[in-house]
Protein backbone atom coordinates (compact mmCIF):
# COMPACT_ATOMS: atom_id res chain seq x y z
CA UNK A 1 0.00 0.00 0.00
CA UNK A 2 2.59 2.17 1.05
CA UNK A 3 5.07 1.24 -1.86
CA UNK A 4 1.93 2.03 -4.45
CA UNK A 5 1.35 5.35 -2.90
CA UNK A 6 4.89 6.27 -3.06
CA UNK A 7 5.13 4.68 -6.80
CA UNK A 8 2.60 7.63 -7.51
CA UNK A 9 4.02 10.32 -6.11
CA UNK A 10 7.09 9.57 -7.86
CA UNK A 11 5.63 8.58 -11.05
CA UNK A 12 4.53 12.69 -10.97
CA UNK A 13 7.76 13.74 -10.21
CA UNK A 14 9.23 11.74 -12.67
CA UNK A 15 6.56 13.23 -15.38
CA UNK A 16 7.30 17.07 -13.76
CA UNK A 17 11.33 16.40 -14.17
CA UNK A 18 10.93 14.95 -17.49
CA UNK A 19 8.81 17.70 -18.89
CA UNK A 20 10.76 20.22 -17.33
CA UNK A 21 13.83 18.97 -19.02
CA UNK A 22 12.79 18.33 -22.79
CA UNK A 23 12.74 22.34 -22.53
CA UNK A 24 16.36 22.33 -22.23
CA UNK A 25 18.56 23.45 -24.98
CA UNK A 26 19.94 20.03 -26.39
CA UNK A 27 22.99 18.22 -24.97
CA UNK A 28 26.18 19.32 -27.04
CA UNK A 29 25.10 22.65 -28.71
CA UNK A 30 28.01 25.16 -28.31
CA UNK A 31 24.01 27.56 -27.27
CA UNK A 32 23.92 26.23 -24.11
CA UNK A 33 23.69 29.09 -21.44
CA UNK A 34 26.91 27.27 -19.08
CA UNK A 35 28.85 28.10 -22.26
CA UNK A 36 29.34 31.63 -21.20
CA UNK A 37 31.86 34.41 -21.60
CA UNK A 38 33.34 32.63 -17.80
CA UNK A 39 34.29 29.37 -19.65
CA UNK A 40 35.47 31.30 -22.26
CA UNK A 41 37.82 33.12 -20.72
CA UNK A 42 39.17 30.30 -18.97
CA UNK A 43 39.62 27.93 -22.02
CA UNK A 44 41.71 31.54 -23.69
CA UNK A 45 43.74 32.38 -20.89
CA UNK A 46 44.18 29.56 -18.66
CA UNK A 47 47.53 28.62 -20.40
CA UNK A 48 48.79 32.07 -20.60
CA UNK A 49 47.84 32.75 -16.51
CA UNK A 50 48.89 29.59 -15.12
CA UNK A 51 51.17 28.17 -17.66
CA UNK A 52 48.95 24.76 -16.89
CA UNK A 53 47.73 23.01 -20.10
CA UNK A 54 45.10 21.16 -18.09
CA UNK A 55 42.41 23.61 -18.04
CA UNK A 56 40.53 22.21 -15.19
CA UNK A 57 43.23 21.78 -12.76
CA UNK A 58 44.33 25.60 -13.33
CA UNK A 59 40.65 26.56 -12.31
CA UNK A 60 40.79 24.20 -9.14
CA UNK A 61 43.69 25.20 -7.82
CA UNK A 62 44.14 28.74 -9.36
CA UNK A 63 41.37 30.54 -10.24
CA UNK A 64 39.15 28.76 -8.19
CA UNK A 65 42.09 27.44 -5.13
CA UNK A 66 39.94 29.52 -2.39
CA UNK A 67 37.04 26.67 -2.75
CA UNK A 68 39.29 23.97 -3.12
CA UNK A 69 40.65 24.66 0.62
CA UNK A 70 37.02 24.59 1.86
CA UNK A 71 36.95 21.30 0.00
CA UNK A 72 39.60 20.11 1.93
CA UNK A 73 38.31 21.52 4.74
CA UNK A 74 35.26 19.64 4.07
CA UNK A 75 37.44 16.49 4.04
CA UNK A 76 39.13 17.04 7.55
CA UNK A 77 35.84 17.72 8.80
CA UNK A 78 33.94 14.78 7.86
CA UNK A 79 36.99 12.93 9.29
CA UNK A 80 37.23 14.41 12.65
CA UNK A 81 33.43 14.02 12.58
CA UNK A 82 33.61 10.11 11.94
CA UNK A 83 37.22 9.58 14.26
CA UNK A 84 34.96 11.28 17.19
CA UNK A 85 31.46 9.10 16.77
CA UNK A 86 33.57 6.09 16.50
CA UNK A 87 36.34 6.21 19.02
CA UNK A 88 33.92 7.40 21.81
CA UNK A 89 32.26 4.26 22.09
CA UNK A 90 34.96 2.18 21.94
CA UNK A 91 36.66 4.14 25.28
CA UNK A 92 33.37 3.25 27.05
CA UNK A 93 33.71 -0.44 25.60
CA UNK A 94 36.60 -0.54 27.16
CA UNK A 95 35.85 0.52 30.70
CA UNK A 96 32.74 -1.39 31.07
CA UNK A 97 34.70 -4.37 29.39
CA UNK A 98 37.56 -3.84 32.22
CA UNK A 99 34.62 -2.75 35.21
CA UNK A 100 32.99 -6.45 34.37
CA UNK A 101 36.07 -8.51 34.31
CA UNK A 102 36.95 -6.64 38.03
CA UNK A 103 33.77 -7.59 39.14
CA UNK A 104 34.04 -11.21 38.02
CA UNK A 105 37.37 -11.01 39.96
CA UNK A 106 35.94 -9.89 43.00
CA UNK A 107 32.86 -11.79 43.06
CA UNK A 108 35.17 -15.13 42.08
CA UNK B 1 41.50 -13.51 4.48
CA UNK B 2 43.80 -15.95 4.79
CA UNK B 3 44.31 -16.65 0.92
CA UNK B 4 47.76 -17.35 -0.79
CA UNK B 5 46.72 -16.56 -3.81
CA UNK B 6 45.24 -12.85 -2.92
CA UNK B 7 48.34 -12.15 -0.61
CA UNK B 8 50.73 -12.85 -3.44
CA UNK B 9 48.82 -10.73 -5.88
CA UNK B 10 47.94 -8.30 -3.32
CA UNK B 11 51.96 -8.29 -2.53
CA UNK B 12 52.97 -8.05 -6.57
CA UNK B 13 49.95 -5.65 -7.61
CA UNK B 14 50.52 -2.79 -4.37
CA UNK B 15 53.84 -1.20 -6.12
CA UNK B 16 52.25 -0.35 -9.33
CA UNK B 17 49.44 0.45 -8.19
CA UNK B 18 51.11 3.16 -5.94
CA UNK B 19 53.62 4.18 -8.81
CA UNK B 20 49.99 4.87 -11.21
CA UNK B 21 48.83 6.94 -8.11
CA UNK B 22 52.00 9.03 -7.64
CA UNK B 23 52.54 9.61 -11.67
CA UNK B 24 48.74 10.91 -11.48
CA UNK B 25 49.51 13.33 -8.74
CA UNK B 26 53.08 14.71 -10.28
CA UNK B 27 51.30 14.65 -13.62
CA UNK B 28 48.05 16.62 -12.54
CA UNK B 29 48.73 19.90 -14.16
CA UNK B 30 49.21 18.01 -17.66
CA UNK B 31 46.90 15.15 -17.56
CA UNK B 32 43.73 14.43 -16.75
CA UNK B 33 44.02 13.51 -12.55
CA UNK B 34 44.84 15.57 -10.26
CA UNK B 35 45.16 15.20 -6.11
CA UNK B 36 41.92 14.00 -5.71
CA UNK B 37 41.96 11.04 -8.26
CA UNK B 38 45.69 10.19 -7.52
CA UNK B 39 45.47 10.00 -3.91
CA UNK B 40 41.78 7.94 -3.91
CA UNK B 41 44.52 5.50 -6.45
CA UNK B 42 47.29 5.74 -3.40
CA UNK B 43 44.09 5.06 -0.37
CA UNK B 44 42.87 2.40 -2.64
CA UNK B 45 46.69 0.58 -2.52
CA UNK B 46 46.38 0.70 0.96
CA UNK B 47 42.65 -0.10 1.57
CA UNK B 48 43.48 -3.47 -0.56
CA UNK B 49 46.46 -4.49 1.11
CA UNK B 50 44.76 -4.17 4.88
CA UNK B 51 41.84 -6.02 3.28
CA UNK B 52 43.88 -9.17 2.38
CA UNK B 53 46.77 -8.86 5.20
CA UNK B 54 44.74 -7.72 7.97
CA UNK B 55 44.46 -4.22 9.84
CA UNK B 56 47.47 -5.31 12.60
CA UNK B 57 50.02 -5.61 9.68
CA UNK B 58 48.58 -2.64 7.17
CA UNK B 59 48.63 -0.12 10.61
CA UNK B 60 52.39 -0.95 10.99
CA UNK B 61 53.09 0.02 7.20
CA UNK B 62 51.42 3.20 8.04
CA UNK B 63 50.37 3.91 11.63
CA UNK B 64 47.54 5.92 12.71
CA UNK B 65 49.82 8.57 13.90
CA UNK B 66 51.88 8.90 10.61
CA UNK B 67 48.40 8.99 8.61
CA UNK B 68 46.69 12.32 10.71
CA UNK B 69 50.26 13.67 10.69
CA UNK B 70 50.64 13.74 6.59
CA UNK B 71 46.66 14.72 6.86
CA UNK B 72 47.40 17.87 8.84
CA UNK B 73 50.35 18.86 6.83
CA UNK B 74 48.43 18.34 3.49
CA UNK B 75 45.93 21.50 4.52
CA UNK B 76 48.98 23.74 6.56
CA UNK B 77 50.98 22.98 3.47
CA UNK B 78 47.63 24.37 1.60
CA UNK B 79 47.38 27.11 4.18
CA UNK B 80 51.26 28.01 3.76
CA UNK B 81 51.16 28.19 0.03
CA UNK B 82 48.20 30.81 0.55
CA UNK B 83 50.28 32.65 2.69
CA UNK B 84 52.93 33.04 0.32
CA UNK B 85 50.86 35.00 -1.53
CA UNK B 86 50.21 37.36 0.82
CA UNK B 87 53.42 38.24 1.92
CA UNK B 88 54.65 38.84 -1.51
CA UNK B 89 52.02 41.63 -2.09
CA UNK B 90 49.37 39.78 -3.63
CA UNK B 91 46.29 38.00 -2.09
CA UNK B 92 45.57 35.07 -0.99
CA UNK B 93 46.77 32.18 -2.92
CA UNK B 94 47.89 34.43 -5.79
CA UNK B 95 50.08 32.28 -8.04
CA UNK B 96 52.03 34.13 -11.16
CA UNK B 97 52.09 37.45 -9.51
CA UNK B 98 52.90 35.89 -6.53
CA UNK B 99 56.80 35.62 -7.41
CA UNK B 100 56.31 31.58 -7.86
CA UNK B 101 58.87 29.80 -10.55
CA UNK B 102 56.64 29.44 -13.41
CA UNK B 103 58.64 27.31 -15.23
CA UNK B 104 57.74 26.24 -19.23
CA UNK B 105 55.04 24.85 -20.26
CA UNK B 106 54.13 21.00 -20.36
CA UNK B 107 57.05 20.12 -18.43
CA UNK B 108 56.57 18.11 -14.96
CA UNK B 109 57.87 20.84 -13.04
CA UNK B 110 56.16 24.09 -14.01
CA UNK B 111 52.82 25.87 -13.66
CA UNK B 112 53.98 27.67 -9.95
CA UNK B 113 51.26 26.51 -7.56
CA UNK B 114 49.19 24.57 -8.85
CA UNK B 115 51.82 21.15 -9.15
CA UNK B 116 52.55 21.77 -4.78
CA UNK B 117 48.88 22.20 -4.10
CA UNK B 118 48.40 18.95 -6.11
CA UNK B 119 50.78 17.63 -3.67
CA UNK B 120 49.64 18.51 -0.71
CA UNK B 121 45.82 17.61 -2.06
CA UNK B 122 47.10 14.62 -3.26
CA UNK B 123 48.43 13.35 -0.05
CA UNK B 124 45.65 14.46 2.59
CA UNK B 125 43.28 12.63 -0.03
CA UNK B 126 45.14 9.35 0.40
CA UNK B 127 45.84 9.57 4.31
CA UNK B 128 41.94 10.23 4.30
CA UNK B 129 40.75 7.82 2.37
CA UNK B 130 43.20 5.28 4.47
CA UNK B 131 41.84 6.57 8.07
CA UNK B 132 38.72 6.76 6.89
CA UNK B 133 38.90 2.85 6.59
CA UNK B 134 41.18 1.71 9.32
CA UNK B 135 38.76 3.62 11.66
CA UNK B 136 35.35 1.89 10.06
CA UNK B 137 36.76 -1.44 9.99
CA UNK B 138 38.72 -1.71 13.44
CA UNK B 139 37.32 -3.78 15.90
CA UNK B 140 34.35 -5.75 15.29
CA UNK C 1 9.31 11.41 -34.98
CA UNK C 2 9.51 15.20 -33.81
CA UNK C 3 9.40 13.43 -29.80
CA UNK C 4 11.82 10.87 -30.37
CA UNK C 5 14.25 13.22 -31.91
CA UNK C 6 13.70 15.67 -28.98
CA UNK C 7 14.21 12.37 -26.56
CA UNK C 8 17.44 11.24 -28.10
CA UNK C 9 18.77 14.93 -27.80
CA UNK C 10 17.85 15.22 -24.07
CA UNK C 11 19.13 11.91 -23.41
CA UNK C 12 21.65 12.07 -20.58
CA UNK C 13 18.98 14.67 -18.76
CA UNK C 14 15.99 11.98 -18.95
CA UNK C 15 18.52 9.29 -17.81
CA UNK C 16 19.20 11.96 -14.64
CA UNK C 17 16.12 12.31 -13.42
CA UNK C 18 15.34 8.48 -13.68
CA UNK C 19 18.42 8.02 -11.62
CA UNK C 20 17.22 11.02 -9.17
CA UNK C 21 13.65 9.49 -8.92
CA UNK C 22 15.16 5.96 -8.58
CA UNK C 23 17.44 7.35 -5.32
CA UNK C 24 14.57 8.89 -4.09
CA UNK C 25 12.06 5.81 -4.34
CA UNK C 26 15.39 3.74 -2.53
CA UNK C 27 15.24 6.47 0.24
CA UNK C 28 11.37 6.81 0.88
CA UNK C 29 10.45 3.04 0.83
CA UNK C 30 13.40 1.09 2.42
CA UNK C 31 13.89 0.89 6.82
CA UNK C 32 17.37 -0.87 5.80
CA UNK C 33 19.61 2.44 6.87
CA UNK C 34 22.38 1.11 4.40
CA UNK C 35 19.85 1.03 1.70
CA UNK C 36 19.33 4.63 2.80
CA UNK C 37 22.54 5.35 2.24
CA UNK C 38 22.93 4.22 -0.94
CA UNK C 39 19.80 5.68 -2.36
CA UNK C 40 21.44 8.73 -1.49
CA UNK C 41 24.43 7.83 -3.67
CA UNK C 42 22.60 7.18 -6.53
CA UNK C 43 20.70 10.31 -6.05
CA UNK C 44 23.68 11.97 -5.73
CA UNK C 45 25.52 10.48 -8.95
CA UNK C 46 22.29 11.67 -11.00
CA UNK C 47 23.28 15.26 -10.11
CA UNK C 48 26.51 14.82 -10.79
CA UNK C 49 25.41 12.87 -14.67
CA UNK C 50 23.29 16.13 -14.98
CA UNK C 51 25.72 18.47 -14.33
CA UNK C 52 28.67 16.95 -16.46
CA UNK C 53 25.94 16.60 -19.74
CA UNK C 54 25.50 20.10 -19.41
CA UNK C 55 28.86 21.24 -20.17
CA UNK C 56 29.21 18.46 -23.52
CA UNK C 57 29.99 20.24 -25.93
CA UNK C 58 29.20 18.44 -29.40
CA UNK C 59 32.98 17.15 -31.18
CA UNK C 60 34.23 18.48 -28.20
CA UNK C 61 37.55 17.24 -26.42
CA UNK C 62 38.84 16.85 -22.69
CA UNK C 63 40.15 20.78 -21.63
CA UNK C 64 43.39 20.06 -21.92
CA UNK C 65 45.33 22.24 -24.19
CA UNK C 66 47.79 20.49 -26.89
CA UNK C 67 51.03 22.54 -27.22
CA UNK C 68 51.43 22.11 -30.52
CA UNK C 69 49.18 24.83 -31.45
CA UNK C 70 46.00 23.57 -33.39
CA UNK C 71 42.67 25.35 -32.27
CA UNK C 72 40.65 22.54 -30.43
CA UNK C 73 36.86 22.34 -29.30
CA UNK C 74 36.88 21.93 -25.24
CA UNK C 75 33.92 21.06 -23.40
CA UNK C 76 32.93 23.05 -20.78
CA UNK C 77 35.21 22.87 -17.82
CA UNK C 78 33.31 24.70 -15.36
CA UNK C 79 31.03 22.20 -14.36
CA UNK C 80 33.67 19.29 -14.62
CA UNK C 81 35.66 21.40 -11.72
CA UNK C 82 32.49 22.46 -10.00
CA UNK C 83 31.68 18.75 -9.45
CA UNK C 84 35.00 17.35 -8.15
CA UNK C 85 33.67 19.67 -5.06
CA UNK C 86 30.12 17.47 -5.10
CA UNK C 87 32.21 14.08 -5.48
CA UNK C 88 34.24 15.16 -2.15
CA UNK C 89 31.18 15.95 -0.20
CA UNK C 90 29.27 12.90 -1.11
CA UNK C 91 32.36 10.83 -0.34
CA UNK C 92 32.22 12.57 3.52
CA UNK C 93 28.88 12.76 4.12
CA UNK C 94 28.78 8.81 2.99
CA UNK C 95 31.96 8.26 5.44
CA UNK C 96 29.61 10.04 8.19
CA UNK C 97 26.27 8.23 8.00
CA UNK C 98 28.29 4.90 7.97
CA UNK C 99 29.91 5.77 11.27
CA UNK C 100 26.60 7.12 12.38
CA UNK C 101 24.76 3.11 10.82
CA UNK C 102 27.95 1.12 13.25
CA UNK C 103 26.84 3.46 16.14
CA UNK C 104 23.70 2.91 16.34
CA UNK C 105 24.12 -1.31 15.25
CA UNK C 106 26.77 -1.04 18.44
CA UNK C 107 23.34 0.81 20.41
CA UNK C 108 20.23 -1.13 18.88
CA UNK C 109 21.66 -4.08 17.44
CA UNK C 110 19.97 -3.73 14.46
CA UNK C 111 20.08 -1.38 11.56
CA UNK C 112 16.37 -1.67 10.72
CA UNK C 113 14.96 2.12 11.03
CA UNK C 114 11.32 0.23 11.94
CA UNK C 115 12.66 -2.17 14.57
CA UNK C 116 14.98 0.97 15.87
CA UNK C 117 12.08 2.82 15.73
CA UNK C 118 10.06 -0.04 17.94
CA UNK C 119 12.63 -0.60 20.43
CA UNK C 120 13.07 3.27 21.31
CA UNK C 121 9.58 3.15 21.76
CA UNK C 122 9.12 0.34 24.23
CA UNK C 123 12.13 2.29 26.52
CA UNK C 124 9.89 5.47 26.85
Amino acid sequence: MKKIFFMIVLAGLLILLVTSVMEMPGIGSIDNPAYNEVTRYYVENAITDSNAPNIIASIITDYRAFDTLGETTVLFTSIAAVISVLSLGHHHGHKNHNSEEKVEKQHG
Amino acid sequence: MDDLIVKTITRLIVPFIQLYGIFIILHGHLSPGGGFSGGAILGASIVLYSLSFGLEKASKKLSHEASSIIESAGILWYIALGLVGIFMGGYFLTNRAAGFPMGEAGAVISSGMIALITLGIGAKVASTMITLFHTIIKED
Amino acid sequence: MEIFKAIIEHINYIAAATLFVIGLYTVLTHSNLLKKVIGINIMETSIFLFFVSIGYVSGGGSPIISLGGERQIFINPVPSALILTGIVVAVSITAYSLSLIIKLHETYGTIDMDEIMELRGEKN
